[in-house]
C-alpha cells in the first residue's frame, strides 16, 4: 500500500483538465448555491456553471490532438473523448440556458441543480474516455445518479417525480446488467483493461466462449438501456415527458452521446476482434430500434414524447456506425451525434419556450400557428424537424448520408436501406409538427386556470410567462447551426476525421 | 465570357430571400427580378452553348472531401433545354403569382424562389449526391406552398404528396450512396458523374436493385401509373402558380434523371427492366388518357394528361434508342411549356365560372373572350400533338424509337396519341364553346394575364417552327447515353 502511495501512478493533469474543470465547477457551484443573496443564486450560479462548461471546452481545445493515456491507463484523453466532451458541454450550456427562468432549479435549489448537471457531464466524460471495465462502470454510474435526481427536480409536479423514480428503477436494472456483463468479460479474459481484453480475445481464441459471449451480450444490454435502444427503450417516453424539459434536452443529447461513445470505444477497440460475433446481433438491435422508434412516434400528441420516440429511432441509426467497426463508422457516428445535438437542442428550446408562453404544456397544439406569429421559434423547429427527418440542406441529411456511406462500405447495405425506410416512416410525425406550425391557425394564449388540474404547475410569476430571450436565442442558434452544417459541413468533417483516427481502426 | 452556373442556380433563391427580407410589398417584385435574371442568364447560356461540345461551363469544386462529393455543375445537350424550360416556366409562374394577392407574400415568394433554384440545381448537378440533394430539396418548397396557401384539403393532401414522393427520393438516396461506394472499389469514394462513369461497372446484381430504387423515385415523382396516388389530391389543392411549375417542371426532372443516371450508369439493368418500364409507361398512357376524358375537373384533366404525357416520355427513354430518347427530351420541354399556360388558362376560366374548376360550370367563354379562346386553342392543339407542333415532332420520334425497339408496344401506344386529341378537344370545347355555363360570366383576359400568357404561347409557336434548335444541340449527348 505504502509503495503504491510513494510510486503512485503518474497523473497527467493537463489531460485530465476538462474533467477537473467540470468536477471543480460542480464543487464551486454547490458552495455558491449556499449564498443568501438571490442574485448570487439565480444569476451567478448559472453563469459559473456555463463558465465551467466553457472551461472544459477550452481545455479540450488545448488538449486536442494530443491523445494520451491517463491515470495508469484507466482513461484516454484522445480526440474521441474531447469531441464528446464538447458535445456534452454544449448540451450542458444549452440546458443551463433553458432552465434559466425554469421552475426546476428554483424548486431544487440552484446550487444543487447546477452541480448535479456538471457532475453528470463529468460522468459522461469519464465514460467516453474509459479504457477499463471498472472505469466504464464508474462513468456509467456517475452520469446516471445525478440524472435520476435531476429528473425529479420539479418536485411539486407528480409526473416529474414519477419520471425520476422510473428512471432510477430502470436505470438501476441497466447498471446491474452492465455490471454483470463486465464481470463475465473479466472472468473470461482475466483482465479489465481494454487493450488486455483485445489481446486475450486474439490469443485465447474466445470466439465461441459462452462466458465471453454472455458477457458481451449483457454489457450491450446495459449500454442499450442508456442509449434507449429497443427493446430496452420503454422508459424513454415516460421519463422524457415527466422530466423538466431542459433536463430532457440534456438527456436526449448528452446521455445518448455518452452511451454511443462507450459503445464505440468498447466494441470497436476492446471487442473489435470478435466483431463477427456481436455485429449481427447489434445490427438486429439497430434494425428493431429504427422500426420501433419511428412507429412509436406516430400519433404522439406530446412533443416531448414524440421527440423521445424519435430519439429512440435516432439511436438505431447511430448504432449502425458502431456495428461496422470501421474508421468510417466511428466518424459517421460522431458526426451524427454532433448534428443530432444541434437539431434536438433547437427542438427542445422551442418546446420550452412554448411551454412558458401557452398553458398547453408540451402538447403539439402549443406550436399551432406559430409560423405566422412567432417566426423566431417556428423556423428553428422547422429546421430541426426537417433535419431529424433527413431532408437536404440540413445537417441531418449529411449525417444520414455519412452513416449510410459507412454502412454500405462495411457490408451492411440492408441496414443502410433500413435507415432510409425509417426516415420515410418518420416523416409521418415530423411533418405533423410542421403542419401544426405553418398550416393551422394559431390559438389564443390560454391563461393558466387557477386551481386547475392537480398536475398543473404551481402558479408562476408573470415574468416567466415569457419565453425569455435566452430560450429564443438557443433555438435560433441551434436552428441556424442545423442549416449551416447542412450547407457547409466541412468543419464537422475535419473534426470527425481526427476522431476517426483516434481508435486505431482501419 | 463564361457562364457561371452557380450564379444561374442561386439567382432565383436570392431574389426570393431578398423579397422575404424586403417585406410584403416588394416581395413579389424581388422574386420576379431573380427569376427574370435567371431566365436571361439561361438564354445567354443557350446562345453560347456549342453543339456537340460535351459538358460546358463546368463549375467544379470539392464540397465534402470525406464523401468524395463535388459541387460540380455543367450544361450539355441533355439538360440545356430543360434548364431553359425551368427558367421560362418559373418566371411565368412567379410573374403570375406576383399579380395575385397572397396572405403572406414574403413567405410565398421565398419558397417560390427556392423551388426554382432547387429544380435548376437538380438539372445542373454533375454529382450524384448533389443531384439527390436537390431532387429531395425541390419538394420542400411545395410542402409549404401547398400547405400554407393551398385549397381546402391542403394539409392532408400535402402530407400525402410529400410522403409519397419522398419515399421514392429517400430510396434513391440510399441507392445513390451505394452506387458511389460500390463503383469506387478500393479507390476513394466519389459521387462525381464522370468518375462513376470512368470507374465503370457495378456488378449486374447491384445494378438491379439500385436501378429499381432510382426508378421508383422517378416514377413516383412523374407520376406514372400506378404510383400516382398522391396526384389528384395534390393537384386539386396546390395554389395555381405553384401547380403550373410543379406539373410543368418537376416531373421533367424525373424523366431527366432516367436519361442522366439510369441509362449510362446501369446499362445492364436498363436493358433488363426495359420491358417492365415500357409496360408501366404504356399503362400510364392508357390510364392517364382514360381518366383525362372521364373527369370533369379541369385541373384533373390536365393532371391526368400529364400522367399520359409522362408515360410517352418514359416510352421514348426506354426504347433505349437515340431517336426515342431525343423525342423524350423534346417532349419533356414541349409538355412543360404547354402545361404551364394550360393551367393559367384553366385558372382564368375558373375565375369566370364563379370559382368552379368543373367544366360543367364553364362553357361558352369564347363568345366574349375570343383572345382567351384563341390562346387556349393554340395550347390545346400543341398539347394533342397537332402535326406542325413541336409535340408532333416529339411524339413522332418517341414512337419511332419504340417502334424499332418493341413493335407491339408502339402499336398500342399509338392509341394514346388519338386519345390525347379526345380529351384536350373535349376540354377546349366544353369550356370555351357549347352552351354558356350556368355560372359563366365571360370576359376577356386582362393585360396582366396577357403579359404572362402571350410570351408562353409565342414560345410554343416558336418551338413548333424550330424544334431542330433543341434536337441539334442535344444530339451528341443523347447518342452518348443511348444503349446500342
Amino acid at each position: 500500500m505504502i509503495a503504491t502511495a510513494l510510486h503512485g501512478p503518474h497523473i497527467d493533469w493537463a489531460g485530465l483538465s476538462p474533467l477537473v474543470a467540470l468536477l471543480g465547477g460542480a464543487t464551486i457551484v454547490l458552495i455558491g448555491g449556499l449564498m443568501r443573496a438571490r442574485f448570487a443564486r439565480e444569476v451567478i450560479v448559472p453563469l459559473l456553471t456555463v463558465a465551467a462548461f466553457g472551461a472544459a471546452i477550452g481545455l479540450g481545445i488545448w488538449q486536442w490532438d494530443h491523445s494520451k493515456s491517463l491515470v495508469a491507463g484507466a482513461l484516454r484523453a484522445d480526440d474521441l473523448t474531447i469531441a464528446m466532451t464538447w458535445i456534452f458541454c454544449v448540451a450542458g450550456i444549452g440546458a443551463v440556458g433553458l432552465s434559466w427562468r425554469g421552475l426546476a432549479p428554483r424548486e431544487a435549489a440552484h446550487g444543487e441543480y447546477h452541480a448535479l448537471l456538471l457532475t453528470a457531464a463529468a460522468g459522461m466524460v469519464v465514460l467516453a474516455g474509459s479504457q477499463n471495465l471498472v472505469t466504464v462502470f464508474l462513468g456509467y454510474e456517475l452520469l446516471s445518479i445525478p440524472l435520476y435526481v435531476l429528473c425529479a427536480t420539479e418536485m411539486r409536479r407528480r409526473s416529474s417525480l414519477e419520471s425520476g423514480l422510473k428512471y432510477l428503477i430502470v436505470g438501476s436494472v441497466g447498471s446491474a446488467t452492465l455490471l454483470y456483463g463486465l464481470a463475465m468479460i473479466y472472468g473470461a479474459t482475466g483482465t479489465t483493461d481494454f487493450a488486455g481484453i483485445a489481446r486475450a480475445l486474439g490469443t485465447k481464441n474466445l470466439g465461441g466462449d459462452a462466458l465471453m459471449l454472455t458477457g458481451i451480450a449483457l454489457s450491450l444490454v446495459g449500454i442499450a438501456f442508456k442509449a434507449s435502444v429497443a427493446p430496452f427503450h420503454q422508459w424513454t417516453p415516460d421519463v422524457y415527458e415527466g422530466a423538466p424539459t431542459p433536463i430532457t434536452a440534456f438527456m436526449a443529447v448528452a446521455t445518448k452521446a455518452a452511451a454511443m461513445a462507450i459503445a464505440l470505444r468498447f466494441f470497436n477497440t476492446a471487442l473489435v476482434t470478435s466483431q463477427p460475433d456481436w455485429a449481427p446481433a447489434m445490427a438486429a438491435l439497430a434494425a428493431v430500434t429504427i422500426i420501433v422508434g419511428n412507429v412509436g412516434a406516430i400519433g404522439q400528441s406530446s412533443l416531448k414524447r414524440l421527440l423521445a420516440w424519435s430519439s429512440v429511432a435516432q439511436a438505431g441509426y447511430m448504432l449502425g456506425g458502431v456495428v461496422v467497426s470501421s474508421q468510417l463508422g466511428v466518424k459517421a457516428t460522431v458526426f451524427y451525434l454532433a448534428v443530432y445535438l444541434t437539431m434536438n437542442m433547437a427542438a427542445f428550446a422551442v418546446v420550452v419556450a412554448r411551454e412558458r408562453e401557452t398553458g398547453l404544456g408540451d402538447d403539439i397544439a402549443s406550436v399551432e400557428g406559430i409560423g405566422a406569429t412567432r417566426p423566431w421559434l417556428a423556423w428553428p423547429l422547422t429546421l430541426a424537424m426537417l433535419g431529424l427527418a433527413g431532408i437536404p440542406a440540413t445537417a441531418g441529411f449529411i449525417g444520414k448520408v455519412y452513416l449510410i456511406d459507412a454502412l454500405v462500405d462495411g457490408g451492411y447495405t440492408w441496414l443502410g436501406v433500413l435507415i432510409v425506410v425509417g426516415s420515410m416512416i418518420s416523416l409521418a410525425y415530423y411533418l405533423r409538427v410542421i403542419a401544426a406550425m405553418w398550416m393551422r391557425p394559431g390559438r389564443e394564449p390560454q391563461p393558466v386556470l387557477a386551481g386547475g388540474a392537480l398536475d398543473a404547475p404551481v402558479e408562476e410569476p408573470a415574468a416567466s410567462r415569457r419565453a425569455g430571450f435566452e430560450t429564443i436565442a438557443i433555438a435560433a442558434l441551434f436552428g441556424a447551426a442545423t442549416l449551416f452544417f447542412g450547407i457547409v459541413p466541412g468543419p464537422l468533417f475535419d473534426l470527425t476525421g481526427h476522431v476517426g483516427r483516434s481508435l486505431g481502426l482501419l | 465570357m463564361t457562364v457561371h452556373l452557380s450564379l444561374l442556380l442561386w439567382l432565383p433563391a436570392i431574389g426570393g430571400l431578398l423579397g422575404a427580407l424586403l417585406g410584403r410589398r416588394l416581395a413579389g417584385w424581388a422574386a420576379v427580378g431573380g427569376a427574370v435574371l435567371a431566365l436571361t442568364y439561361a438564354i445567354v447560356a443557350v446562345i453560347r452553348f456549342k453543339s456537340g461540345g460535351g459538358l460546358q461551363f463546368v463549375t467544379d469544386r470539392t464540397w465534402i472531401t470525406a464523401l468524395g462529393t463535388h459541387w460540380k455543375l455543367g450544361l450539355d445537350g441533355l439538360n440545356l433545354f430543360l434548364v431553359l424550360l425551368t427558367t421560362v416556366v418559373f418566371t411565368a409562374c412567379t410573374l403570375w403569382a406576383s399579380f395575385k394577392e397572397w396572405d403572406r407574400p414574403a413567405l410565398f415568394f421565398f419558397w417560390m424562389g427556392l423551388a426554382h433554384s432547387a429544380v435548376l440545381g437538380a438539372l445542373l448537378a454533375q454529382d450524384l449526391l448533389v443531384f439527390a440533394l436537390f431532387f429531395d430539396l425541390m419538394l420542400v418548397p411545395f410542402l409549404f406552398l401547398t400547405g400554407i396557401f393551398g385549397g381546402e384539403d391542403r394539409v392532408s393532401a400535402v402530407i400525402r404528396l410529400f410522403i409519397y414522393t419522398l419515399v421514392g427520393s429517400l430510396l434513391m438516396l440510399a441507392a445513390a450512396i451505394a452506387t458511389a461506394v460500390l463503383s469506387s472499389g478500393d479507390q476513394h469514394i466519389s459521387f462525381v458523374f464522370s468518375d462513376i462513369a470512368a470507374r465503370g461497372g457495378l456488378s449486374n446484381g447491384s445494378q438491379d436493385w439500385i436501378f429499381l430504387c432510382f426508378a421508383a423515385a422517378f416514377l413516383i415523382k412523374m407520376p406514372a401509373f400506378p404510383f400516382h396516388g398522391w396526384m389528384p389530391a395534390g393537384y386539386l389543392n396546390m395554389p395555381m402558380p405553384a401547380l403550373a411549375a410543379f406539373s410543368g417542371v418537376l416531373s421533367k426532372v424525373a424523366a431527366y434523371g432516367f436519361i442522366r443516371i439510369c441509362l449510362p450508369f446501369f446499362p445492364h439493368a436498363s436493358q433488363h427492366y426495359q420491358t417492365l418500364l415500357l409496360l408501366i409507361a404504356l399503362a400510364s398512357v392508357l390510364y392517364g388518357s382514360a381518366m383525362a376524358f372521364t373527369t370533369t375537373n379541369t385541373r384533373l384533366v390536365l393532371g391526368f394528361s400529364s400522367v399520359a404525357q409522362l408515360g410517352f416520355i418514359v416510352l421514348g427513354i426506354f426504347s433505349l434508342r437515340p431517336e426515342g430518347i431525343q423525342g423524350a427530351l423534346l417532349q419533356a420541354v414541349n409538355h412543360g411549356i404547354v402545361v404551364a399556360p394550360a393551367f393559367f388558362l384553366v385558372a382564368l376560366l375558373a375565375a369566370r365560372a364563379g370559382g368552379s374548376e368543373d367544366m360543367r360550370d364553364m362553357g361558352g367563354a369564347a363568345f366574349r373572350a375570343p383572345v382567351l379562346a384563341a390562346l387556349f386553342l393554340v395550347v390545346a392543339l400543341a398539347s394533342l400533338a397537332m402535326p406542325g407542333s413541336s409535340n408532333f415532332a416529339g411524339e413522332f420520334l418517341i414512337l419511332l424509337g419504340v417502334f424499332r425497339a418493341k413493335i407491339v408496344i408502339a402499336i398500342v401506344a399509338f392509341t394514346g396519341v388519338a386519345m390525347a386529341s379526345v380529351y384536350m378537344l373535349r376540354m377546349f370545347i366544353r369550356t370555351t364553346h357549347n352552351r354558356v355555363g350556368p355560372r359563366m360570366d365571360s370576359r376577356e383576359i386582362t393585360l396582366r394575364d396577357g403579359f404572362v400568357l402571350v410570351p408562353l404561347v409565342l414560345a410554343i409557336l416558336a418551338f413548333a417552327i424550330y424544334p431542330q434548335v433543341a434536337l441539334h444541340r442535344s444530339e451528341s449527348s443523347v447518342k452518348a447515353v443511348a444503349i446500342r
